[in-house]
């Protein structure tokens, strides 16, 4: 698998159920600069269409998400 | 971008079991969504936010307190209670599926500062005071609360 991305932080969200992926975005992404990386990795099918609708409303950037299997992997940039 | 960040108002007015986890996941999530989030709880909904010491001071106030004891680990679901058995039920099964408890979530919109709001006269009606109530909970009047909500882009009843 290709890493595009270098990643500011790690988040493992594996086996979190709504709406704690969310919420642990929410208190992870006040831990990376502006312009700062996340990555992270769930479980929870529902994290594919709530961390867009996260980033949308929060105004960062969703950049990356794909699937292997049960894990989801997504990027995330804090804009602001 | 400076804009002012959107609010979210809840009005809790039940106090079961399942209308709570919907009530607390809609507000961890909104405030997780950057929102300015306020739980307005009232009547039944103030069992939520007890600490779950017995209420009452008069008559029918302490037999409230007993009949209809607060506290978050001791409220049933609105189907299925059984006398308590449903509400076992339904802790295992959330638990066996890995989804947060109610205390959990409760915790979590404190720590996302979620402002908890008490609606003083259900709580005078029910003989349940401040002391009853866990810390951080302000007192508010219905217009406080339409004062918040109609600065709100969401507002919702459970």
């Amino acid at each position: 698998m290709s890493e595009p991305f270098i990643a500011d932080l790690e988040l493992d969200l594996k086996g979190l159920l709504c709406p704690m992926p969310v919420v642990k975005m929410a208190s992870a992404i006040k831990k990376v600069e502006i312009g700062g990386i996340i990555r992270a990795t769930a479980t929870d099918p529902g994290v594919m269409a709530d961390i867009p609708a996260w980033a949308k409303s929060t105004g960062n950037e969703m950049i990356k998400m794909e699937r292997e299997g049960k894990v989801i992997t997504f990027w995330v940039k804090r804009v602001k | 971008m400076s804009e002012e960040p959107k609010k979210c108002v809840l009005i809790v007015m039940s106090g079961d079991f399942d209308k709570a986890f919907a009530a607390l996941t809609i507000a961890a999530t909104a405030a997780a969504l950057g929102m300015e989030t306020t739980l307005f709880f009232t009547f039944w909904g103030l069992k939520i936010i007890q600490t779950g010491d017995r209420t009452g001071k008069g008559l029918f106030g302490r037999m409230v307190g007993v009949m209809n004891r607060g506290g978050i680990d001791r409220i049933g679901p609105s189907k299925f209670n059984f006398g308590g058995i449903g509400r076992w039920m339904f802790k295992k099964m959330m638990r066996d599926k890995g989804v947060t408890s109610l205390p959990e979530l409760l915790q979590q919109c404190i720590d996302l500062d979620v402002k908890f709001m008490a609606c003083l006269t259900s709580m005078d009606v029910m003989e349940i005071t401040l002391e009853d109530l866990i810390p951080g909970v302000e007192i508010a009047g219905a217009a406080t609360m339409l004062a918040e909500a109609q600065q709100s882009q969401v507002q919702l009843f459970i």
